[in-house]
């Protein structure tokens, strides 16, 4: 008898599992109950790999199996409960380089379980293929995740002609993708050299990019490690990885053209490394001073205002200044005024990350604004906290056409009543820009560690209590 | 490509024989897959883009977890292996093991970002 159709159809409901729990995802209510329930159909997908009658080509080696499984799940446990919020970012890379790295593992060693003279095309390109992009993935997910660590420095890995040096080198490894499908008699040698090319072309794709393009490489990152699951998918013929890893690229295909919708920049752009080599919009008029406010007067301004913006940046995260962030959101709603948090969908360095370090720091998920609702909120708004952004809030994006972020869509925190930006100094963002903001009439600096100058001004609201 | 004059070459369109007929080969022999790749696409972008900004972090973690689904292919990998095969069979587990982590790793802290968002509804 026939049993393998009872396996099947466990990979049928794990995909089903799979997909119920991403449509979950769509409201924050639902979604912890479909992690689980896509966690569960993953689980049943594993079983049904471990059982799946394979005939006479099965050789048990179980103990191999579950060894992997264990060590596996143990360290992916550890680093899952470990992992502080504001290092999300790395996280992710991180687990994204080890999906492509399995990725790229199965097409090693299913190419070279080919054998010679194996003449069909088509078979032998989605094993390259799955190499390819597991390779490119697995090394530019690990190249991200040392950037976002601060222990590469863009400026030392990037050539000054760095965007034809990458197309020379995709043609390069694109033309041995052919080759290599093309017949399989090449000998080992020029397989490891080709996986070496691609885990180069990875770091030198990701190389060029970097601080605020970030939330576009980790989306596109992860969209490679789905393309290359489907691709693999193909390999083994099993459908429930071709349904996994396309909605996971979809998924990761989705993310990237927003992030880079919200910067308006087109994925190329970002790819060939826009910004830094842009020259600076015109530094208009240098002799603009900026005003500086007293923590008292600041306090006492935010106090009684009715309405205010807090708007987030990577100022937060790096300083871990949520959680300080939250007494003063509670202490001034004491005091009766109406605080909201305008989040921009580029602030930080991945998509979401702002909306994720608030959760917690236990901030109810309403009070989080969206760009547009954001901007709303702002022309009746009393005062804005600006937390460690800069280029989300640039006027210059509106007004000066010279400017290289000119017609990114941006938070208008200068229609507010009052603005205060928090800043650890007058250094420009990474867009590398000046930022005219600081120097309009009702804008007010408050320069310092995020984390000490809001503890200082939860300080100074008590006092007025 | 077809010599035209001294300084014109006109691509021939009736490329390569040999990667029409791989083409038409792969097309025909992975139609049901295609038809399963090209539905699947659809129903991401239709899932994907309901996905609120608010939970872009924790969709993203999930989905990485998701992509662990290679792991699939690191059993399949192993169980065919020869038992006496030990650098296949270790580049599998370290792939299995990898992926593994992955999957864990992935749905473990998109869970504990998920209740952090929970804990707040009153």
């Amino acid at each position: 008898m026939n049993t393998a159709i009872w396996f099947d159809l466990a990979y049928l409901m794990g995909s089903v599992g799979i997909v119920w729990g991403l449509k979950r995802m769509s409201s924050p209510d639902s979604a912890g109950a479909g992690n689980t329930l896509a966690a569960l159909g993953m689980g049943l997908a594993i079983l049904a790999a471990i059982f799946y009658p394979l005939g006479d080509a099965d050789n048990g080696n179980l103990a191999w199996i579950l060894g992997g499984l264990a060590l596996g799940s143990a360290a992916g446990y550890i680093l899952a409960k470990r992992v502080a919020m504001t290092a999300m970012p790395q996280m992710v890379s991180l687990l994204n380089g080890m999906g492509g790295a399995t990725a790229m593992i199965l097409g090693l060693v299913e190419y070279l379980r080919l054998g010679s003279a194996t003449t069909d095309f088509g078979s032998n390109l989605t094993v390259v293929f799955a190499l390819l992009v597991g390779a490119v993935s697995f090394s530019g997910s690990v190249l991200a995740y040392l950037k976002l660590e601060g222990k590469v420095d863009d400026k030392k890995i990037t050539l000054s002609f760095h965007s034809v040096f990458n197309l020379l080198l995709l043609a390069l490894v694109l033309g041995g993708t052919m080759a290599l499908s093309y017949s399989t008699d090449w000998g080992i040698g020029l397989l490891v050299l080709f996986t070496l090319l691609a885990l180069f072309y990875g770091l030198s794709f990701v190389a060029p990019i970097g601080g605020a393009d970030m939330p576009v490489v980790i989306s596109l990152l992860n969209s490679f490690t789905g393309i290359s699951a489907a691709t693999a998918g193909f390999v083994y013929g099993n459908l429930m990885m071709i349904v996994g890893g396309i909605l996971v690229g979809a998924s990761g295909t989705i993310l990237t053209l927003m992030m880079c919708k919200a910067m308006n920049r087109s994925l190329w752009n970002v790819i060939v490394g826009g910004f830094g080599s842009v020259a600076a919009g015109v530094a208009t008029d240098t002799n603009q001073q900026v005003k500086s406010v007293g923590l008292a007067d600041a306090a006492i301004q935010l106090a009684y205002s009715k309405t205010v913006l807090v708007v987030p940046g990577y100022g937060l995260a790096v300083a871990q200044a949520q959680k300080v962030c939250k007494e003063l959101d509670e202490l001034l709603e004491a005091n009766g005024v109406d605080l909201r948090y305008g989040i921009h969908p580029v602030a930080g360095r991945m998509p979401g990350h702002m909306n994720v370090l608030l959760a917690e720091a236990d901030v109810p998920y309403p009070k989080l604004l969206d760009l547009e609702e954001a901007n709303d909120f702002l022309n009746q708004c009393d005062a804005v906290v600006v937390i460690g952004a800069n280029d989300v809030v640039n006027p210059a994006a509106e007004r000066d056409p010279s400017s290289s972020i000119y017609g990114m869509p941006v938070l208008k925190v200068w229609q507010a009543k009052n603005t205060i930006v928090m800043k650890r100094s007058m250094g420009k963002g990474y867009a590398g820009i000046e930022n005219p903001l600081f120097f309009e009439k009702n804008t007010y600096m408050l320069f310092g560690d995020a984390k000490q100058t809001l503890q200082a001004l939860v300080a100074e609201v008590k006092g007025l209590g | 490509m077809k010599f035209v004059g001294p300084f014109v070459c006109i691509p021939n369109l009736n490329l390569n024989p040999v990667f029409m007929n791989a083409l038409i080969e792969i097309l025909s022999a992975n139609y049901l897959l295609i038809y399963l790749l090209v539905f699947t696409i659809i129903l991401g972008f239709e899932i994907i883009s309901k996905v609120p900004t608010v939970l872009h972090t924790p969709l993203m973690s999930g989905s990485n977890a998701i992509s662990g689904i290679v792991i699939i292919g690191a059993i399949l990998l192993i169980r065919q292996s020869p038992s006496d095969a030990w650098i296949e069979l270790t580049a599998g587990m370290v792939g299995l093991a990898l992926a593994m982590v992955n999957v864990v790793g992935g749905f473990a802290v998109t869970q504990r970002m998920l209740q952090m968002f929970k804990k707040k509804k009153k």
